[in-house]
């Protein structure tokens, strides 16, 4: 099993996004994904330092995917994800049918991402005849969906032309809107938002008012308010999943892929600590469950 | 400018047409469409009688086979397909990008239509299902402004269809998964959002309590307006720098109205403008399809003389969520 480091889903200063993949290149990760997924206002990053940080990557041995936005509203959003599709060095990761589409006429290989609906092995077929060589399933899809797509596609004859990656740690990213919630939580309009999501590295958690964590705000994405984690389901994915993704929370993030490889062949349950965690849609459930 | 308008039943298919709209869209009754809601949506005779209906009144009927394909059932959408072909419909309205290909493949004429829940937003996005599926018309999400769709309409020589009226979906339509996270059912997997049969009521001596799947989505005082227990549209709890606030974290309840920029709607070229709610009664559909018919009548008799009648929107209010309004994501101030 290969593991890969997500796309960073929130807004972080320029020195702690380079921080983070200093200290990446030390890890155990497979492949790193980078790139601003949520929103076009956060600018601490320019393409030019994306690309710098992948090359500094790439270097040692790593797989390196440039990912691109989930909601694309304007034109000046698709020219800027134009530049990450011609980057002349690295594939992509296609979080909308837009990047797909731009991809295949510049024939660059992509990654379709998570926000992408995809739910069936038909669709995987025509998505591997535009270039694609991994998918990562919606969030919502569950082992036993996973493995019905599966089955189709060894009657389809595509089961080994693509890699299958599962979003495996992390808070989910449930939805994307046009209205920013993290600027309506300070009572900001979003045009003038100051990009006020920088001020909350993990996003904004939203209780219940019985004091449940329902989701996380993060500018015009919604999380989910439990933190996802799949390292006591790891044996369930043998021989299904190649790709085990774990989504940035902070540089603690990089410990765990350690605990997660420790764990592939455990037999007794890793410990949750640190909040609450859930995992019931691998398990066919609320994603909320912990199961 | 097409007016699109729903219906769940044979009753408010006729009431549509009755009405005056130029259009009716419907699903079967399973999960191939995203309002699998029971009692709702036809088949057999009254499918049969929906048809006869529209094509005796010489209108359009629309069909929305707008879920994604279980892949343990894709038979399921490829019948439906099958059926709607057969019974002679005018547009399919298609989402999942297998169903698409397999309509555009057996049916070269049929006329598709990209479902609001395939989500395409960008020129790019309407280019795939255009080159792939020839794709005639798109359904925009509701998160682009007005200026958006403008700028949209400008670079496309696709038809557009917008949302006009109806329950606001907030989120990008089809790449939302808060109802499944809290239920496992979602729209895009068995056709509902926050579905009712997770949905409890409760008088506590904090007031009355809604609640989906056991999670607490708001607490009403008494003599305040309770509404459905859609999840987006909760009352929640968040502390911003030691400050507890608890508000519509999200959204409130309301409804999209747009009668206020249809001159905008015509000057986009928007080839069709829909109102939501497949899920409504009846009388809903007469109110709001009259009210519609005679705008959209009032601005081509004489464009420049357009405003909105405020008995229109004290009309649409009364049918609308939390009897209010909103010109939601397409106006900047909103989002």
């Amino acid at each position: 099993m290969k593991y890969s480091l997500g796309p960073l889903l929130y807004f972080w200063p320029k020195t702690d996004v380079e921080d983070f993949y200093q200290q990446a290149k030390e890890t155990d990760t497979d492949i790193i994904y980078l790139g601003e997924t949520v929103c076009s206002k956060r600018r601490e990053m320019k393409p030019a330092h994306w690309f710098d940080i992948a090359k500094d990557l790439s270097s040692t041995g790593k797989q390196v995917v440039l990912s691109t936005m989930a909601l694309l509203e304007a034109p000046s959003e698709v020219n800027i994800m134009k530049k990450y599709i011609d980057n002349g060095d690295f594939i992509i990761e296609a979080n909308d049918v837009s990047a797909i589409q731009l991809a295949h006429e510049k024939k660059v290989p992509f990654v379709v991402g998570a926000a992408v609906n995809c739910y069936n092995a038909q669709t995987l077929d025509l998505f591997l005849k535009k270039g694609m060589t991994r998918w990562c399933m919606p969030v919502e899809l569950s082992k036993e969906w996973l493995q019905n797509v599966v089955t189709e596609c060894e009657k389809l004859g595509i089961r080994d032309k693509f890699e299958t990656e599962v979003f495996s740690y992390g808070y989910l990213p449930l939805a994307y809107s046009a209205r920013c919630f993290t600027a309506r939580a300070e009572d900001k309009a979003k045009d003038d938002c100051e990009t006020c999501c920088i001020k909350y590295p993990t996003g904004i958690t939203v209780n219940s008012q019985e004091d449940q964590k329902v989701f996380t705000l993060n500018g015009i994405q919604t999380q989910s308010g439990y933190c996802y984690n799949l390292v006591n389901d790891l044996k369930s994915m043998q021989d299904l999943v190649d790709v085990v993704r774990l989504s940035p929370l902070s540089i603690d993030t990089l410990s765990k892929v350690n605990d997660f490889k420790l764990n592939e062949q455990s037999t007794t349950r890793h410990p949750l600590v640190g909040g609450h965690h859930c995992n019931g849609y691998w398990h066919s459930v609320a994603g909320l469950n912990i199961e | 400018m097409e007016l699109l308008c729903p219906a769940g039943n044979l009753p408010a298919l006729k009431t549509a047409i009755d009405n005056g709209a130029d259009a009716v869209y419907i699903g079967f009754k399973d999960d191939t469409n995203a309002r699998h809601f029971a009692g709702l949506n036809f088949t057999g005779r009254k499918l049969e009688k929906a048809v006869q209906y529209v094509q005796d009144h010489n209108r359009k009927l629309h069909v929305a086979l707008n879920t994604f394909a279980h892949p343990d059932g894709f038979s399921r959408w490829t019948k439906a397909v099958d059926n709607a072909v057969a019974m002679g419909v005018d547009a399919l309205i298609v989402a999942d990008i297998a169903v698409l290909e397999y309509a555009a493949t057996r049916y070269p004429d049929l006329e598709l239509h990209l479902s609001v829940q395939a989500s395409a937003t960008n020129t790019a996005a309407i280019d795939f299902y255009k080159q792939n599926f020839n794709v005639k018309r798109v359904v925009l999400p509701r998160v682009l402004s007005i200026h958006q769709v403008k700028q949209l309409a400008r670079n496309t020589d696709m038809d557009l269809e917008v949302f006009a009226f109806g329950s606001l979906c907030i989120m990008a339509e089809g790449r939302c998964y808060l109802s499944s996270y809290m239920t496992g059912e979602s729209p895009n997997t068995v056709g509902a959002c926050s579905p009712a049969k997770f949905v409890r009521w409760q008088e506590t001596a904090q007031g009355l309590e809604s609640r989906l799947n056991d999670v607490l989505i708001d607490r009403y005082a008494a003599g305040e307006n309770a509404g459905y227990p859609t999840l987006c549209k909760g009352r929640f709890d968040v502390s911003i720098e030691g400050d507890n606030k608890r508000y519509h974290a999200l959204e409130e309840p309301t409804s999209l109205n747009t009668l206020e920029i249809l001159p905008e709607l015509f000057a986009a070229n928007i080839a069709s403008v829909k109102i939501e709610g497949r899920q409504r009664s009846p009388a809903y559909v007469e109110q709001v399809t009259k009210t519609w018919r005679a705008a959209i009548d009032r601005y081509k008799a004489n464009p420049e003389g357009y405003s909105v009648e405020p008995a229109w929107n004290a009309c649409l209010g009364n049918v609308s969520e939390g009897k209010q309004t909103t010109l939601g994501a397409y106006h900047r101030k909103w989002q």
